[in-house]
């Protein structure tokens, strides 16, 4: 196996995961977690101002 | 530690209002330069002042200066937010802002001097080589340190990308900057001839893969969704743009040396691997622009939401000129031409410009404690001026670029050439002054920017935002 047989497999490998990126991003499974992370900037309370702040200090 | 329950806007506040500051300083340096092609006599015989020397000013300022600090700014936000913890380390965030603008200070001092390496985008010698090492590992350490304490399960798509320009920017400056010292002041790279440019170019495209493009791309995927108010189109697609895009720009860099030096094949490969960008990058666009689906209207309304999506569509051009340009036969004809500034413009303003304009003008009310920006007008004013400046200048670019490239190949029955070097300097000089004219429209805009800043955080008591308890 010369440097040649490396590199094609290296191309194979990468193409190969590629493709396993992608089944595993619209896999079924992955549903519920990316819809959860997807959310993540959105499910914040929005900015207390200080005044308000203040109130919910003990 | 009682300020474990609030998130460190401090480091915050100082990155986005010298984000501002920075802008102003490098694109009137790049004024400056654009109106010396115009009148050469505005270097005044001072050597500080000459083109050669204020020209890497101008992108180290513009770039790592505003560019930078705008990815602090927002990176150290949106981590907080979407980690609900606090930065890992405030002595260390803060020993990032003050480093980096040492960094900055001793950019803006030793460019005019000369003191240069000579790599593109990589000039400054070695001994502040080191401190930016020293600045960004600390910066990798604040950012994922404070990934690796978050409260909640997952890491959201925008940390992704703004932890591969981290760690992929620590590689390509320690890679590229490895130098010989010979004095304080000048030192040798490590690399031999050929061998040299290409992990120039290396860095050099992988810095706009990664500092002006990934790093973007994390403030895209945070600010977008804020700002629309509804969640990133397709998180599936993100996932996988994210790891196409950054596995497929890190070959992209010898398309910068086009019929040089370099072995032919890896030329070819630097051609393909920028022909195959053209997907992971169009994926982030769609995927940004689709957000909007359903909410379009809310573009006509909001100032801050045009300048987020129009910088997209800026981002989409150049992804797609990028590759275009990289093909060879393309290239035999833009290269060493204006179509090249024009293309890095049309990025670097519409692209990288707009979308941190934008970041910027959504983070400063929130980390001033201001229910919004004083004036909404100015913002719109802005836009319209930054944006016209953006078509006059790219436009007269590439009028300029392809004009060139058709004039220097042209040649008499006879095998002469057909026209002088000097005449199409002179043939250019028009789109010159039109060029001068599209960053001055630029430049107002950022003044614009910086007094509707100044109005906002004038008497504001800034206070840091609470961490929502039940994570």
């Amino acid at each position: 196996m010369d440097i040649h047989d490396i590199r094609a497999m290296f191309s194979v490998i990468m193409f190969a995961m590629f493709i396993g990126i992608v089944a595993w991003a619209w896999s079924n499974k992955r549903r519920g977690a990316f819809s959860e992370a997807a959310n993540l900037p959105l499910n914040e309370p929005e900015h207390p101002r200080v005044d308000t702040y203040k109130e919910t200090q003990p | 530690m009682e300020n474990q329950n609030t998130y460190n806007y401090k480091v915050v506040r100082q990155f986005a209002v010298m984000t501002v500051v920075w802008g102003i300083v490098g694109m009137l340096v790049g004024v400056i330069i654009a109106a010396q092609l115009v009148w050469p006599a505005l270097n005044f015989d001072v050597p500080w002042l000459t083109y050669s020397r204020l020209r890497p000013l101008h992108t180290n300022a513009v770039i790592f200066a505003f560019g930078g600090s705008a990815l602090f700014a927002t990176s150290y936000y949106a981590v907080q937010r979407t980690c609900q913890v606090r930065l890992f380390s405030d002595k260390l965030a803060a020993f990032t802002f003050w480093g980096w603008t040492v960094v900055i200070l001793l950019a803006a001092i030793t460019l005019p001097l000369g003191l240069t390496s000579g790599k593109e985008y990589a000039e400054l010698e070695w001994p502040i080589d080191l401190l930016i090492a020293v600045v960004w590992v600390s910066y990798a350490v604040v950012f994922f340190g404070t990934i690796l304490k978050r409260k909640v399960k997952h890491i959201y798509v925008a940390n992704w990308f703004f932890g591969a320009f981290i760690l992929t920017v620590a590689v390509l400056h320690i890679v590229n900057s490895a130098a010989l010292p010979v004095s304080l002041f000048k030192s040798y790279s490590v690399y031999p001839g050929t061998i040299d440019a290409m992990v120039q170019w290396w860095y050099g495209h992988n810095a706009v893969g990664f500092f002006l493009t990934a790093g973007f791309l994390g403030i895209m995927y945070y600010f977008i969704p804020k700002q629309v108010g509804r969640p990133i189109y397709s998180y599936r697609l993100s996932v996988v743009h994210f790891w196409a895009l950054i596995s497929t720009y890190m070959w992209a860099g010898p398309h910068h040396l086009q019929f040089t030096a370099l072995p032919d094949w890896t030329q070819s490969l630097g051609m393909v691997f920028s022909l195959v960008l053209l997907a992971p990058s169009w994926g982030g666009m769609i995927n940004g622009i689709m957000t909007l689906s359903g909410a379009w209207h809310k573009l006509r309304s909001d100032p801050i939401l045009k300048f987020l999506i129009v910088s997209l569509s800026f981002y989409g051009m150049s992804t797609f000129e990028g590759p275009m340009m990289s093909i060879k036969t393309v290239n035999a004809l833009s290269h060493y031409t204006d179509w090249t500034i024009g293309h890095v413009h049309s990025g670097a303003l519409g692209w990288v410009g707009l979308v941190s304009i934008g970041a910027i003008y959504f983070l400063i009310p929130k980390v001033f404690n201001r229910e919004a920006m004083y004036s909404t007008k100015l913002i719109e004013t802005h836009f319209w001026v930054a944006t016209i400046g953006i078509v006059l200048y790219i436009v007269a670019m590439w009028i300029a670029g392809v004009m060139q490239g058709l004039m220097w190949r042209a040649v008499n029955d006879d095998g002469t050439l057909t026209y002088s070097f000097v005449e199409s300097l002179q043939a250019t000089y028009p789109y010159y002054v039109v060029r001068l004219l599209g960053g001055l429209l630029y430049l107002s805009g950022m003044f614009i920017m910086a007094y509707n800043v100044w109005k906002t955080i004038a008497g504001s008591k800034p206070a840091d935002a609470r961490i929502p308890q039940t994570a």
